[in-house]
């Protein structure tokens, strides 16, 4: 009982809400780039919270069932087709054995998520199922999706075809606005770099990938080229020799010794990972304070949103 | 004691501003005080050279609260004990055809192959920090006569077991893996292995030990050339 995997796409792979408390032997945390949008999957398909689902980047997923259950695909938008027909996303569909599933290109935003009813059932490693392909760890064999594999799910008969209107959904735009924690290594940047940080727009390059997003544009000057290696947070802005700032994300490294000018907050960095190369990104400064405050009211308004039930 | 905030979910710790045994140990200690005054808030702990990252979950506490509370937890901080951590052996076959950069680092040293290994083996490491992949454990310090720098053009592939020296550091590379690191010779024990309990021979304290062995009993221990 499964997905079978016909077209892997780019890069598909599982994941559920990350991997914590491994640290301490060098493994990082993976799961969603776009929490947000992975949330809805799980949410919508009336699963526990962080639920094994596919993390589809870029899009060119095609999946056949071989089971009867429902699926809701979340997240970058790009055509959904079952059977050849078009389908919407953030919406529970039933899908039969034998059924053609096809995530084609995505055309706004870059991540999708695939849920299916209950969660890919798949075993944990150290704790999780994210699928971590640096590390070799999680998902099935710690890789990315390949033609043939199948992905474990139970049949399930019945469930509310929930969607979530198309007004309350993300909506994915090329230029945003991150907030960022000033660091506490700010002093190794004077005011004049800090003030160029967060005023001058900057692109996503070429390198950006799960373990982060490296952003070209005006350089910062940093007053020393490294620190003592340590411990590095989620959503760190690194500054390299070359000035140019990376924001780490889900895969990083958990130790590193270059400055750090400050620290995304992660409602943030959910819409930076769907931006792709050429993307612009404004950085605006936020309090500690300020960004646990984010945080709360972001989680209680997903929690104020309606949820509507399509009757056949 | 510093105490930093570092992002929505995490403050830092400085406990020491260098490489020493003694800031290790604070380190350690801060590990064990901080995990029992934090309970269930916490999420994850990196420690590090002479730091210690702390992470928790935003929705259940902030940084003010855990600030505090680490702040209390630290303030009565006894080091641990420095002999405290367990010590560990880890059997290097050391030679040219296990370690590619063995020669070229005593050419540089201007010592023989064999004073290289009375060296390395000579001294006792500890586990300063666990990262850059999982269980890459960083042990220090090596005597200053066998420092070398990193390569300047890392190697695509680095094998398992790989025992290498980058500046005043050493390691043994858990996986096959790029890097820049100088080889010196082979370790037949796993670093990190999944399925094992534990999953690895070390953690951050720990001393290490580096014992030389014969090529046979490399293999006798299920060491793999080539």
């Amino acid at each position: 009982m499964s997905l079978r995997v016909v077209q892997p796409g780019i890069l598909s792979l599982l994941q559920d809400g990350g991997r914590t408390g491994q640290h301490r032997i060098g493994l990082t945390n993976g799961g969603p780039l776009d929490r947000e949008a992975f949330d809805y999957c799980n949410l919508l398909l009336g699963n526990a919270k962080n639920c094994t689902a596919l993390e589809v980047s870029f899009g060119g997923l095609h999946l056949q069932a071989q089971v009867d259950t429902y699926i809701c695909v979340t997240g970058a938008r790009l055509p959904l087709r079952i059977n050849g027909k078009e389908q919407p996303q953030w919406e529970v569909l039933a899908v039969a054995a034998g059924d053609d599933i096809h995530l084609e290109f995505a055309q706004r935003g870059c991540r999708a998520y695939l849920g299916v009813a209950d969660g890919f059932v798949i075993p944990a490693s150290f704790g999780s199922t994210a699928t971590v392909m640096r590390e070799n760890i999680g998902g099935l064999r710690g890789d990315k999706l390949h033609a043939g594999d199948e992905l474990p799910c139970p049949v399930v008969t019945s469930r509310k075809n929930l969607y979530l209107a198309p007004e309350r959904q993300p909506h994915y735009s090329s230029e945003i606005t991150v907030r960022v924690i000033p660091g506490y290594q700010q002093h190794h940047f004077n005011r004049l770099q800090q003030r160029r940080f967060f005023s001058r727009p900057y692109t996503v390059s070429e390198r950006c990938d799960r373990m982060g997003y490296r952003l070209e544009g005006p350089a910062i000057e940093c007053d020393i080229e490294g620190i003592l290696s340590e411990g590095i947070c989620f959503g760190a802005i690194q500054i390299p020799a070359d000035g140019q700032p990376i924001v780490l994300l889900n895969d990083r490294q958990t130790i590193g010794g270059y400055p750090k000018i400050g620290s995304a907050l992660s409602l943030d960095t959910a819409r930076l990972a769907q931006l792709t190369p050429g993307g612009t990104v404004h950085f605006a400064p936020i309090t500690p304070h300020g960004a646990h405050n984010a945080l709360h009211l972001a989680q209680s308004f997903a929690r104020r949103q309606p949820l509507l039930e399509r009757h056949p | 004691m510093e105490i930093h905030s570092a992002g929505e979910d995490a403050i830092i710790v400085y406990l020491g501003h260098a490489t020493s045994p003694e800031v290790a140990a604070r380190v350690q200690a801060a590990v064990t005080a901080v995990t029992r005054a934090l309970g269930p808030d916490l999420v994850d702990l990196v420690p590090s050279y002479a730091s210690l990252l702390i992470i928790y979950d935003p929705l259940q506490t902030d940084h003010l609260s855990v600030s505090h509370r680490v702040r209390a937890a630290l303030q009565s901080l006894q080091a641990a004990d420095m002999d405290a951590g367990r010590t560990v052996v880890l059997p290097v076959y050391y030679a040219p055809e296990s370690g590619e950069d063995l020669e070229a680092l005593a050419g540089n040293a201007g010592l023989s192959i064999e004073e290289v290994i009375a060296l390395h083996s000579g001294s006792e490491y500890r586990v300063y920090a666990i990262g850059f992949a999982p269980g890459f454990a960083y042990l220090g310090q090596v005597d200053e006569r066998i420092a070398a720098p990193r390569l300047a053009t890392p190697r695509q592939k680095v094998p398992r077991g790989a025992v290498a020296i980058a500046d005043r550091q050493t390691a043994v590379y858990p996986a096959t893996s790029p890097g820049g690191w100088n080889l010196i010779g082979r370790c037949p024990t796993r670093m990190f292995d999944p399925d094992a309990s534990p999953t690895m021979p070390v953690n951050v304290g720990d001393r290490v030990r580096f014992e030389a062995i014969s090529r046979e009993k490399f293999l006798t221990l299920g060491g793999e050339l080539g």
